[in-house]
């Protein structure tokens, strides 16, 4: 098993959250608003989902080297697991659920002669006998056969969740909520992976990868990049921004100082510069870098760093404002009567009343750091060519959008993915500020 | 018999699910001044919005008739019925700042009203428009019509704000407690000045208010508002003399009165809070080095001394500094100079650390218990902040059994214990926050506005709890107020101030019968008294 820097921060992050979890569980402050949030189907759907992207991630993050694979590359539990997925690969475009390819060329024949026309892919279909005949009856039985596996899992753990609780059936809404998102995936995925064996779901690119493929090792890539940076501008924005905001005086001189001077340099510059710096210390350093995996890993890592640094200066304006408000209300000037030493009002009154604005705003950077990575990636300072991305698949549909006959299907699948899991965190995050809002009644 | 300006019929208004307005029926003549009367949440204001259609969206209004003069309202379409309001029925707010456009002069704001109406080329318009500021008392006002909202004082935005609803000649005007936001003496002004102008005009007024007080100088027609429904509607002086309804004679009883005779306490000559020229200093800065070039003198050497057991109050209008100094004594405010003594030590010679310790026992109680309180903690953590921070070592149980302990006291049980305030109305808050001052136990607990943000009914209420507090515990309370009624009903001592200082100083009898400071005989004969 091999542990590159971006996996370990993510087992770092997930354990912090679950030991957080585990030890908040049973304090009232935090148990009424979560009961608050699965009451909430909207919520407890988009948790669902978010919940599969980060299983995906996860997947994803497992390295090692395969013992018996003849290339030393490094793959990870989500590659071993989506090997036909992988090695599938075609000569160059193709449409999705197709078995020809996209453009003609010349094929020869049995009798020698060369045709031009749209040549039969490798792999895609080429079980079937008869394309014209059998084709959309395989695909409709495929497709069923994933449905019914998917379903039957669903229905059986269901079931079995029931009978060893003793519960009679679809007695608990929030219980009903999470088995049926859980259906809609399950068979939604066991469909997409049987028929992935046999066709490309969603075509394939330039080199004949497939694209379905390309957008789920996507989704690490979108993770890291949302909560890696966010998890690196939030220290800063909140530490600075509350503390410039009570404290005022010089302490807020020199906070609003940094970040003016920070906000003046233009983003792109700081990117590209270090990720120049970067790419020099690699190639500098080779030997610590021996895989084309690691180096990738690497100026991920930076990517977030620096995404992260330069990120913060908006949140911690927002906050240093709210703070300036927040110190002069009532209940913070009562808890100074009281003799509430500065750090306990801190903590206590002013960090819960600005929390709203830090979920708001995480959540609304996540979706603009994966947009972000999209646009670096353009302008060759984003995440390293090798890397599956969203930005990589929409920076390459740019030309394939200009092509004749279009080629549309890396666009809507890149598309299609990011919109789930940005909507996803969006309506995830909206409800859980509600529940955590004492003065909004439950409805 | 006159036919009347304004008849409602059975008016109801309700929300998704609970009926705010439950069928109310009254009539205003023309001429007459009519006032509804209530408190807080009773509905009154809706009903106003609701007879010119102007209910929120989301409300449902039902009505037999809403009549004025030959206008059907409940029949005329939308766009009739802007012409409707502002040229028959004009209304005036509470809040004289949130009423008016910050970025347009007054001059602009009162000509777009006349606009709106009266066909007039512009020279014409600035006419009318300097009639109407003279009319409602601006002085000099060909300089004033080019002046912005934020250079008026309160009572001169309220002006210009009966300016603008006079712009259409009205014949009813709907004043929704136009003087709530304003000092006493600002407030005698504007309804002398409603006076005048309905005189002149002969336009009916339609006040709203709380003040019990107020009304009875004002009124000739008295209507009494309780959830939602009228419970009495009589004239003037029967409402006041006889009030039928037992809602209209709890309101009575609850008005705090300034003959109140003060019960006589037994003199404690023990000096808890001796205060020596004491004064707070705001610096105005200028320029790019933000150089200090002059001072506001908020507090402006203050000096008095307060007993143990004994309640001073502090006396003044808005602006005057008697909060400023409330909180610098507290050292929630740096002072400028002076000297504190608290239990015969002196508060600027201890150390920071010292100086939290001590400050416990020296509370604060604020005017507004919405605001007063972290939303996110629970009742419990609120009440017990004080106690964890003075006793690091309290087990949760301990706590527990002293804050029920607390919340009995101010007549609270111990199922508030779990919830978050904004479950509780204004009265049960301000319990709370001086359950939390209680807490620790304090000499002195400086009450800043307690009452003012609260029906005459719970304030009451609220004085009764003080009171009875310092009877069993021997608390002193220096009580920032500015309503002279309320100091006759708790204080023994009264302290006046005016522009940082204080001017008059004694026994609240000394002061409220024999005010010898001229400013303190104005602010007296400016409180509107129950006329009965």
């Amino acid at each position: 098993m091999i542990i590159l820097w971006t996996d370990a921060l993510i087992f770092v992050l997930i354990s912090v959250i679950t030991f957080v979890v585990f030890s908040l569980r049973k304090k009232q402050h935090f148990v009424r608003p979560w009961q608050k949030v699965s009451q909430n189907r909207t919520a407890l759907v988009s948790l669902v989902f978010l919940l599969c992207f980060l299983f995906v991630g996860v997947l994803d993050s497992v390295h090692f080297k395969p013992s018996d694979g003849l290339n030393k590359e490094v793959i990870s539990l989500l590659d071993y697991w989506a090997s036909p997925l992988r090695e599938h690969q075609e000569k160059s475009y193709s449409a999705p659920f197709s078995v020809y390819a996209y453009s003609k060329e010349l094929i020869a024949t049995e009798h020698g002669a060369s045709v031009w026309g749209y040549p039969r892919l490798k792999y895609a279909g080429s079980h079937l006998k008869d394309v014209i005949a059998e084709k959309t009856s395989d695909i409709l039985l495929k497709a069923f056969i994933g449905f019914i596996k998917g379903t039957s899992i669903i229905v059986l753990i269901f079931g079995g969740y029931h009978f060893l609780r003793k519960l009679p059936l679809g007695s608990n809404k929030a219980v009903n909520t999470v088995f049926s998102a859980l259906l809609f995936l399950l068979a939604g995925s066991y469909m997409l992976i049987d028929l992935s064996s046999f066709y490309h779901v969603m075509g394939t690119d330039k080199v004949g990868e497939d694209v379905f493929y390309q957008a789920i090792k996507s989704i690490r890539t979108g993770l890291v990049i949302g909560t890696l940076t966010t998890l690196i501008m939030l220290p800063l924005a909140v530490l600075f921004g509350i503390l410039a905001g009570f404290f005022r005086g010089w302490v807020d001189d020199v906070i609003q100082y940094i970040y003016t001077t920070l906000n003046s340099i233009p983003g792109v510059l700081l990117i590209a510069a270090s990720i120049l710096m970067v790419q020099v210390y690699m190639a500098n350093h080779q030997e610590q870098f021996t895989s084309l995996v690691a180096r990738a890993d690497m100026r991920l890592l930076f990517l977030c760093l620096i995404l992260g640094v330069t990120s913060w200066t908006g949140l911690c304006r927002l906050l240093r404002a709210e703070t300036l408000k927040l110190r002069e209300m009532e209940y913070v000037q009562a808890a100074r009567a009281l003799g509430v030493p500065r750090y306990m009002i801190l903590y206590r009154h002013i960090l819960p009343n600005v929390m709203h604005i830090v979920l708001i705003s995480i959540v609304l950077d996540f979706s603009a750091l994966v947009l972000a990575e999209a646009v670096l990636s353009y302008v060759n300072i984003g995440v390293d060519p090798t890397t599956y991305s969203w930005g990589n698949m929409i920076n390459g549909a740019r030309l394939e959008m200009a092509r004749d006959p279009i080629v549309w299907w890396s666009l809507l699948a890149s598309f299609i993915f990011m919109f789930s899991l940005v909507l996803a965190a969006n309506l995830f995050a909206d409800a859980v500020r509600d529940a955590f809002d004492p003065r909004r009644k439950p409805s | 018999m006159t036919q009347p300006l304004l008849s409602v019929e059975n008016l109801q208004l309700s929300f998704a699910d609970e009926s705010v307005i439950k069928g109310i029926s009254f009539t205003i003549n023309p001429g007459e001044t009519f006032a509804l009367v209530g408190e807080s949440g009773s509905g009154k204001s809706l009903a106003a919005l609701s007879v010119l259609r102007l209910q929120p969206t989301q409300a449902t209004l039902q009505a037999d008739a809403i009549q004025l003069g030959d206008i059907d309202i409940l029949r005329t379409p939308e766009s009739e019925l802007c012409q409707v309001r502002g040229q028959r029925i004009a209304m005036i707010f509470q809040d004289p700042m949130s009423s008016l456009n910050p970025v347009m002069t007054i001059g602009q704001q009162i000509a777009e009203t006349i606009q709106l109406h009266f066909d007039l080329i512009r020279e014409q318009c600035t006419q009318k428009v300097l009639l109407l500021l003279e009319q409602v008392g601006i002085p000099d006002a060909a300089r004033r019509i080019s002046e912005y909202p934020h250079q008026l004082s309160g009572g001169q935005r309220q002006r210009v704000m009966i300016a603008i609803a006079l712009a259409g000649d009205p014949d009813l005007l709907i004043a929704d407690e136009p003087t709530t936001a304003l000092d006493v003496t600002i407030q005698a002004q504007i309804l002398e000045l409603l006076k005048d102008i309905q005189k002149q005009t002969g336009m009916a007024l339609w006040l709203i208010s709380h003040d019990l007080a107020l009304v009875s100088n004002m009124a000739d027609r008295v209507a009494v508002m309780q959830s939602g429904k009228i419970v009495e509607n009589a004239d003037n002086k029967s409402i006041f003399k006889q009030p039928k309804h037992r809602y209209t004679q709890t309101l009575l009883n609850a008005l705090p009165n300034i003959h109140h005779q003060a019960e006589q306490k037994e003199a404690n000559t023990t000096d808890l809070l001796k205060v020596i020229d004491f004064k707070v200093y705001y610096p105005i800065r200028k320029g790019l080095f933000k150089r200090t070039v002059d001072h506001v003198r908020a507090v402006d050497g203050v000096n008095f001394t307060l007993a143990e057991g004994q309640t001073l109050a502090l006396v003044g209008e808005s602006g005057c500094g008697k909060t400023t100094l409330g909180k610098g004594l507290l050292s929630l405010i740096p002072s400028t100079a002076g000297r504190v003594d608290f239990q015969g030590i002196d508060l600027s010679t201890l150390s920071r650390e010292q100086l939290r310790i001590q400050r416990a026992a020296m509370q604060i109680v604020f005017q507004d218990p919405f605001a007063a309180m972290n939303p996110r903690l629970y009742v419990l953590d609120i009440i017990a902040e004080g106690m964890r921070t003075l006793h690091a070592d309290l087990k949760l149980e301990e706590i527990i059994e002293q804050v029920t302990e607390l919340l009995n006291q101010v007549g609270l049980d111990e199922s508030a214990l779990y919830r978050y305030p904004h479950e509780f109305s204004g009265g049960q808050r301000q319990r709370i926050c001086i359950a939390r001052a209680l807490a620790v136990k304090p000499k002195l607990i400086v009450c800043d506005e307690p009452t003012s943000a609260l029906d005459v009914s719970v304030q009451k209420q609220i004085i009764d709890l003080l009171k009875s507090l310092q009877k069993s515990q021997g608390i002193s309370y220096l009580f920032i107020t500015h309503d002279l009624a309320v100091v006759a009903e708790i204080a023994d001592q009264v302290a006046v101030m005016y522009e940082g200082k204080i001017v008059e100083q004694g026994s609240v009898d000394q002061v409220l019968r024999n005010a010898e400071h001229p400013y303190t005989q104005k602010l007296l004969s400016a409180v509107p008294i129950l006329q009965c």
